[in-house]
């Protein structure tokens, strides 16, 4: 067995447009003037039948479309990507095809046709549920437009999950505690949780350095906010099963687990990263990150431009800093069967006396404490 | 060869910024020296430690030729030299080398306590000065009160002072015909046996020691089989040439002429600043003086973060030192450190200037202990000890008694100033001993402990008097005083690394602001750290790093696995700057910043 089928094969496709800009996202979204949908479909499906081919009797698990902001998709491409895809992979019927959708009203009108589409799941970018700070983050809708395209999901979707950004400017931990009861009561069985990260290269990054942007927490409250995150969730039924997703038993995303369990994914789209097990060997790759040059290079048959062997001490880093994030952990023997080596004995014994880790039989696990503190276990595992 | 008659050597002196190397500039651009489209600003600042700081470290040596009024063309020599308190060695030096100076004033600022200090040693040096006053473009400029404040202050004429914008090039031509006309030409005997003076040498990665001559008398050539007479050391002169300020070869130099030479030399320390050069066959007489040797005042560990690291690290040191004889060295063992070098400093500027060099041009990651001046112990067998480190402190039973240096300091500076100078002199125990006013400036005299200056004094002074104090010192006398040795306790360990000597009623301050200093530079880890300040088994301070809460990365998908493990590969790279003590990782800048006091 190769080592990507402990996790699983799924197919990642980038979107790279959105309505407008936010000032917090370092995503690979871009806002643009005119789209010729149909000239982006010919390119989505020659790249599916590029890497396809690669990929031939595989059973692909999973599909996402991520963005920028996938719901600017006609639904017609949507159909016809996926048409594509399972005209390519045998899929099961339980596979899991989600979309990101921001939850304003003209998105909620195409949702129907994503469904037709084939379309299982959508992840929401809801970001606040109070008005000055969907203003302050830039964002275009309102609280009702959320809510309204969130019940127009409910009706139209098997699985519906949104996202939060908390740690906000000025954000009490009260306030806080407010807003995620009010989300955890929206009948809901996924949730993504974010502390808002200052990304550079942002407009916050921006002005962040330029001495702006008061009143974000420090280490301190954001420790706190994070640990009233987990109290309230998991008193709800909806315990951190990563670092920053919350879901119900069975509820969790399949897609991103198959990253967290260090599986294969395809990569489709402009700079979107794949890791593909080919003739043995698990390559990492990368698309051409802007948009109209990644449409030109895959009309002329190839959009990628990175495919990198890994060595297999860089898999075995991949692996244990994607798999501590899920609340499952990694397997110690896969983790040394890539790595050549065990762990250093002295650090794991450290972490767990610190109650940051927690070894149980082939398992390691970080604690609640330690994904708190999760890139600091990471280095010193590392080292 | 050149006739004495047109030559003219002369160094450019005068306090920090007020505009040498600007200065420098315009006279190697007004004589064509170099191509316009190769100037740059202060381009004798050649080093990236000086252009980053603005500041010159390094004395530097151009030829020009100015044809003047006269008719005749002349050779100039000149030495642009740095203006930092620290670098007063170089400056020194240089002076042997050349018969006059020109002392900028900074026309906005008046004399400083480095225009006092750089002037004097012009006078003792026996040269000619012209005064020149720059900046007068500015609209602070106040070239008449500046004349008038020369002459009160320092003593010398400065009616034919020369008012000059080394930025706009203003009065250029004057400073130039008044090199000519006001300083004199060399002496020397080109028929007399070859003496010439080793001003300055240095390692050039290409050439290997590159060594800097000044001909006093006889001439030399290439080809010529030389000696150093005070090390003995013989070679054969393999290059000669001139600099301009890159290197143009000379078939020979003769009296009153400045250049350099290379031989294949592999020993090193076979060239001494200040040694006499003549022929193997035909030798002088009589050596020049030498110079005097400088006096390191501030001492401190250098080690390899890479234990491998230390024969690189030697050899380093060996090749910097060979480009500045004022500092010195001596291998050293340490049980957390292992092996390094104790090493000696004309003050902390000097300190920061030859770490960050050996870290750059000889690519060391390096750990710096604690600085420390020279105490002596006076053991009660009557023997005295230096103790340049204070982890090497004996036990207190046998030592009778400590004393420390002490020094004489001048400090200059704006009325409104002086209350807070005088608080900062008292609050590190000094003593007055004279205060007196020109103008609206007055200039205190104190006595200070060298300890309470070293580290952080000149920082200090220039912040609280908004940049407007000059400040300079000499060495006076070792003093006796109640003198301890303080321990910080890092995690229930002892860093000696950390350790050092502090008065006994400033020792629970120190202590205090070392913790609190130490609580910061120290990142948080895994679990929580105690951090103490120790006089034996006493702890006069305590406080705690608490334990890191938060560290992770909120979004971390498929497209983000490459990203995060690089930054982790880089990670582990960045803690090879840390040195481990026992479970705590300690930043190597952390032991010169937490000896800094913010009072
Ligand atoms: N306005 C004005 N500024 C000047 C003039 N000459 C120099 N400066 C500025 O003064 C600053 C210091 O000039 P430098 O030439 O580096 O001074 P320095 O005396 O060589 O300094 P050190 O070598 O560090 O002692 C620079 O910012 C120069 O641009 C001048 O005539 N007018
Ligand atoms: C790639 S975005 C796509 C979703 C969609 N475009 C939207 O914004 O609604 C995925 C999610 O990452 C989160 N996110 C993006 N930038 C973030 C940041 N700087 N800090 C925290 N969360 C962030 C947001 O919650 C966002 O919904
Ligand atoms: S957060 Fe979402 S909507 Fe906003 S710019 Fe980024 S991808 Fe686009
Ligand atoms: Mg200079």
């Amino acid at each position: 067995m190769e080592d990507w089928q402990n996790g699983g094969f799924g197919l990642y496709l980038h979107w790279p447009f959105c309505a407008s800009k936010c000032p917090y996202c370092d995503f690979n979204s871009h806002v643009a003037a005119e789209i010729d949908q149909s000239r982006w479909q010919a390119a989505y499906l020659r790249e599916i039948d590029r890497v396809g081919a690669e990929t031939q009797g595989r059973v692909l698990n999973t599909v996402f479309f991520g963005g920028g902001t996938p719901s600017l998709m006609e639904p017609g491409l949507v159909a016809a990507i996926l048409d594509k895809v399972r005209a390519t992979w045998p899929m099961g019927n339980d596979a899991e095809i989600t979309l990101e959708a921001n939850p304003g009203s003209v998105e909620a009108g195409r949702f129907r046709g994503y469904r037709d589409a084939g379309v299982t799941r959508v992840s929401m970018g809801v970001q606040a549920l109070n008005d000055a700070d969907l203003r302050r983050l830039g964002r275009l809708h309102s609280v009702a437009e959320a809510r309204a395209a969130f019940d127009v999901a409910r009706g139209t979707f098997e699985r519906v999950s949104f996202d939060l950004i908390y740690a906000r400017q000025d954000q009490t931990p009260e306030a806080w505690a407010a807003e995620l009861r009010q989300a955890l009561g929206m009948a809901i069985d996924h949730l993504s949780l974010y502390q808002l990260t200052i990304e550079d290269g942002t407009a916050f990054g921006a002005r962040r350095a330029a001495g702006g942007l008061r009143g974000l927490p420090g280490e301190d409250s954001a420790a706190d906010m994070y640990h009233l995150t987990q109290d309230i969730c998991e008193a709800a039924g909806m315990p951190a099963y990563e670092v920053s997703n919350h879901a119900r038993d069975g509820a969790e995303s399949r897609h991103n687990l198959i990253y967290w369990r260090y599986g294969d994914y395809a990569g489709i789209g402009p700079g979107a990263h794949g890791r593909l097990t080919l003739g043995g060997v698990r390559h990492a790759t990368e698309t051409e990150l802007a948009p109209l040059r990644w449409l030109k290079m895959a009309e002329a048959g190839n959009g990628e431009t990175v495919r990198e062997p890994l060595a297999l001490k860089d898999q075995s880093a991949e692996y244990l800093l994607m798999g501590l994030r899920v609340a499952e952990g990694i397997s110690l023997s896969r983790l040394s069967a890539l790595a050549g080596s065990e762990l250093d004995t002295k650090a794991v014994t450290g972490l767990q006396e610190l109650g940051l880790i927690i070894q149980d039989g082939d398992r390691l696990r970080a604690t609640r404490d330690g994904r708190a503190v999760l890139n600091g276990v990471t280095r010193e595992l590392m080292a | 060869m050149t006739e004495l008659s047109q030559i003219r050597n002369f160094s450019i002196v005068a306090h920090i910024d007020h505009g040498k190397s600007t200065l420098a500039d315009r006279l190697i651009q007004l004589t064509g020296t170099v191509a316009a489209r190769d100037m740059k600003a202060q381009m004798l600042d050649s080093m990236d430690i000086e252009r980053e700081r603005g500041i010159t470290i390094k004395a530097n040596t151009v030829r020009i030729e100015y044809p003047a009024k006269d008719g005749k063309t002349y050779i100039l020599n000149l030495i642009d030299t740095p203006g930092h308190v620290d670098f007063a060695y170089e400056v020194s030096r240089s002076m042997r080398a050349v018969e006059g100076s020109l002392l900028v004033v900074d026309a906005s600022q008046g004399v400083e306590a480095q225009t006092l200090a750089n002037v004097y040693q012009a006078i003792d040096a026996g040269h000619e000065i012209v005064p020149v006053l720059n900046k007068i473009d500015l609209p602070a400029a106040e070239p008449e009160r500046v004349k008038e404040q020369i002459e009160d202050v320092i003593g010398i004429d400065a009616s034919q002072a020369i008012p000059i914008s080394a930025k706009s090039g203003l009065g250029i031509p004057d400073v130039l015909e008044a090199i000519v006309t006001r300083l004199p030409a060399p002496k020397g005997d080109r028929d007399a046996p070859l003496k010439a003076m080793l001003v300055d040498s240095w390692y050039d990665s290409y050439l290997g020691v590159v060594v800097m001559i000044r001909v006093m008398d006889g001439m030399i050539r290439k080809g010529d089989r030389i000696k150093m007479m005070q090390t003995g050391a013989v070679y054969g002169v393999d290059k000669l040439a001139v600099l301009k300020p890159q290197m143009v070869d000379i078939a020979e130099l003769g009296p009153g002429e400045i250049g350099i030479w290379t031989g294949s030399i592999k020993q090193v320390r076979d060239t001494r600043v200040g040694d006499t050069i003549t022929h193997e066959r035909r030798q002088c007489l009589e050596a020049l003086p030498g110079f005097k040797p400088a006096q390191p005042v501030v001492f401190c560990g250098l080690f390899p973060v890479d234990a491998n690291d230390f024969e690189p690290l030697r050899e380093a040191i060996e090749k910097l030192s060979l480009n500045d004889a004022s500092f010195s060295s001596e291998m050293e063992t340490s049980a957390a450190l292992g092996f390094g070098f104790r090493c000696g400093f004309l003050g902390l500027l000097h300190l920061e200037v030859i770490r960050d060099r050996l870290e750059r041009e000889y690519d060391l990651d390096l750990i710096t202990t604690a600085p420390s001046v020279v105490f002596k112990l006076h053991m009660k067998d009557g023997e005295v000890k230096d103790l340049h480190n204070p982890a090497d402190m004996p036990d207190l039973t046998f030592v009778d008694h400590i004393k420390e240096p002490r020094i004489k300091a001048t400090i200059m500076v704006p009325d409104e100033y002086l209350g807070d100078v005088l608080k900062l002199c008292q609050d590190r125990r000094g003593i007055q001993l004279d205060l007196t006013y020109a103008g609206s400036r007055a200039m205190a005299v104190y006595d200070l402990p060298l300890a309470e200056v070293v580290f952080d004094f000149y920082d200090r002074l220039k912040s609280v008097t908004k940049g407007y104090a000059s400040f300079d010192y000499q060495i006076s006398e070792y003093r006796e005083d109640f003198l301890v040795k303080m321990s910080i306790l890092v995690n229930d360990e002892p860093v000696d690394a950390l350790s050092m000597m502090v008065h006994r009623d400033r020792a629970e301050m120190r202590g205090r602001a070392m913790v609190e200093k130490l609580k910061d530079l120290i990142p948080r880890h895994m679990f929580k750290i105690p951090i103490q300040a120790a006089i034996g088994g006493r702890v006069i301070a305590r406080e705690t790093l608490s334990a890191m809460r938060k560290d992770v990365t909120a979004k971390c998908y498929g497209g983000d696995a490459t990203r995060k493990r690089k930054l982790l590969d880089k990670q582990k790279a960045g803690k090879k700057k840390m040195r481990q003590f026992g479970k705590v990782e300690i930043p190597q800048e952390a032991f010169i910043s937490a000896l800094k006091m913010d009072d």
